[in-house]
């Protein structure tokens, strides 16, 4: 049998691939698992996994709304189901399926989607999920994860296996590069901070978390003391590391999806019910993602550090001029 | 477990009982769907009281039989079974639709034992009890899986994604029953949207049919236990029914899809239901 990749600690890859590969590697161990694609394995990386244990992989052709339902049913006969295929497919076309018949009866069922967000690329509109967090997130007792690189996902995928209930957890198709710390652990609802800072604030999930932490070494140069935290559970949010967060003068949030509804929704509707703060949402300006290469990507949605410590510079002239002072 | 036999008074007194609780329970609760409940009351009597392993005392009992109630709106139905076989105090079906009441408009498989799946959201039930035949079989048990679903249900997409699926992977544990009253909210289902030729769609999906007359017990139980013998494909059994069958006042009738008898009303149904005993 092939054998998996240890761990992704340190390495650039993107986060399918250490799924695809921890999946793989769990599969090993656990005989619960049991894993559902849309006609996408090769995609998602669900494809080693079948190749290993076909009969534990299910291959549902391109019939995304029974995929969910189907993974509903063998999670009441105590297997873990994991479903995949792209975000889009997997939190749009079969978002009732969800909603009822996982979800509702809070069943064991892990939805791991890949290919979040714009950098996609090529694809274009059709194939970039920029509403996934907040369709996920809409949804009662529904956890919703986003990690921030290789990594982290080993880490996520490893724990919810643990957990019991259904979880949303978002991935790219691009390579990301490594982000968290080697003696990281992940733990559901739990932030991480690589710093606070007494006037900014990035909180950020998924590809962002790189480019804020890029940012903030920017925004340090011009004398601005940027903190950077990966908010990887976008639900249930921790509250407790954004009330720590919510310190610093300004709040930032940075997420390669709509500025409505995703992280920065779920922050902003947070920090708003504790204290008055002025938060900068840094995403997709409610607008469709186009064709182009991921890296071109960043740049034309202003995703990139450079445009995001500008867009901050931008906001923390404007509140000194109107004299914002810290709590 | 109950100890089932083939008793076909004794099953048409069970669906006579089914039909007098439900009525019961949708005059109290004011609302809900009356014409669906009854015409599939044959098909559920002979589930429960006759095919079904299952134990009321351990709903949890990993080698039942499973039942999914994919017309979830016949939830009355799915309730008045329950009680009856012992799941929960029949009292308790008083309670349908109020805030509070484990029996919800539309069943939640968290709220009440015997639950299997929450459905009321159509079209879903039929992948959830292929999912369910997939997981058993890689468990090795032999429990089967029954699912009912609606004729109009037939119209949603995903039936037919799950009936692909079903025969893809020899789901001969799954036996899907489909109640064909007719008619569906809008009026009947050849003046809507037509879902004719039924035997033909599934058997072109790959499955094996068997058409019988829903409200005919002997054929009922006949159609059971020649599903469960039929193996390498899923059965679904195709029953001709009527809507509000038992009452003359609500049959074939469309507008008693989603209404509550009167209590005038349940006064005609009770009497007509009344095996001259008084019971």
């Amino acid at each position: 049998m092939e054998q998996a990749i240890k761990s992704f600690c340190g390495l650039e890859a993107a986060t399918r691939d250490a799924y695809g590969e921890t999946l793989f590697r769990l599969g090993q161990e656990n005989r619960d698992i049991v894993v559902l694609d849309a006609d996408l394995s090769s995609s998602t990386k669900t494809s080693k996994f079948a190749k290993a244990f076909p009969d534990r992989f299910f291959n549902m052709g391109v019939s995304e709304q029974d995929m969910m339902a189907t993974a509903a049913g063998l999670s009441l006969t105590g297997k873990i189901p994991f479903a995949s295929t792209f975000a889009i497919f997997a939190t749009g076309r079969a978002w009732e399926q969800i909603r009822q018949s996982i979800v509702y009866s809070h069943l064991n069922v892990k939805i791991v989607a890949t290919h979040g967000g714009i950098t996609v690329g090529e694809d274009g509109a059709s194939h970039q999920a920029i509403e996934d967090i907040a369709l996920m997130r809409v949804i009662p007792e529904m956890t919703v994860i986003v990690p921030a690189d290789a990594y982290e996902t080993e880490l996520v995928i490893e724990e919810i296996v643990k957990f019991y209930g259904p979880v949303y957890v978002r991935l790219g198709r691009a390579k990301v590069k490594p982000v968290m710390p080697e003696d990281y652990r992940f733990q559901i609802g739990k932030a991480y901070a690589f710093r606070l800072g007494n006037d900014v604030n990035i909180i950020a999930c998924g590809v962002m978390v790189k480019e804020a932490l890029d940012a903030a070494e920017i925004l340090k140069a011009k004398g601005i003391d940027t903190g950077v935290i990966n908010m990887s559970t976008i639900k249930p949010l921790d509250e407790k590391m954004l009330l720590e967060a919510a310190r610093a003068k300004l709040i930032v949030t940075a997420e390669e999806h709509s500025i409505i509804g995703g992280l920065g929704g779920a922050v902003s509707e947070y920090i708003s019910s504790i204290r008055p703060r002025p938060i900068l949402r840094i995403g997709i300006k409610d607008t469709f993602g186009c064709s182009g290469s991921s890296q071109e990507l960043m740049r034309f949605f202003g995703l990139t550090s450079d445009q995001i410590a500008s867009d901050i510079m931008k906001k923390w002239s404007e509140l000194a001029t109107k004299g914002a002072k810290p709590l | 477990m109950l100890v089932q036999k083939r008793d076909i008074e004794y099953l048409k007194n069970q669906a006579r009982i089914l039909r007098i609780e439900i009525l019961k329970m949708l005059t109290e609760a004011g609302s809900g769907h009356t014409g669906g409940s009854l015409s599939a009351a044959d098909i559920v009597a002979a589930l429960y009281f006759y095919k079904l392993r299952y134990k009321p005392e351990d709903p949890q009992w990993p080698e039942r039989d499973r039942f999914v109630l994919s017309k979830g709106h016949a939830a009355p139905l799915l309730y008045a079974v329950l009680a009856i076989s012992g799941y929960f105090d029949k009292s308790l079906l008083r309670t349908l639709r109020k805030l509070g009441s484990p029996l919800q408009g539309h069943p939640c498989s968290k709220m009440l034992p015997g639950v299997e799946v929450s459905t009321g959201s159509l079209g879903q039930g039929l992948s959830v009890a292929n999912g369910i035949a997939m997981g058993l079989k890689l468990q090795g048990l032999n429990s089967r899986v029954y699912c009912l679903l609606g004729d109009g249900e037939l119209q949603e997409g995903q039936v037919w994604e799950a009936a692909m699926t079903a025969s893809h992977y020899k789901s001969d544990n799954l036996c899907a029953i489909v109640d064909l009253n007719g008619l569906q909210i809008d009026g009947p289902i050849s003046s809507v949207k037509n879902i004719e030729p039924v035997d033909k769609k599934f058997q072109s999906f790959g499955w094996n049919t068997i058409e019988i007359d829903g409200h005919d017990m002997a054929q009922i139980v006949d159609a059971l236990d020649r599903a469960e013998e039929l193996k390498g494909a899923p059965t679904v059994i195709l029953a001709r029914t009527i809507k509000g069958k038992g009452v003359s006042i609500f049959e074939g009738k469309v507008k008693y899809h989603g209404i509550a008898p009167t209590p005038e009303e349940l006064e005609i149904a009770l009497k007509e239901l009344s095996d001259g005993t008084g019971n």
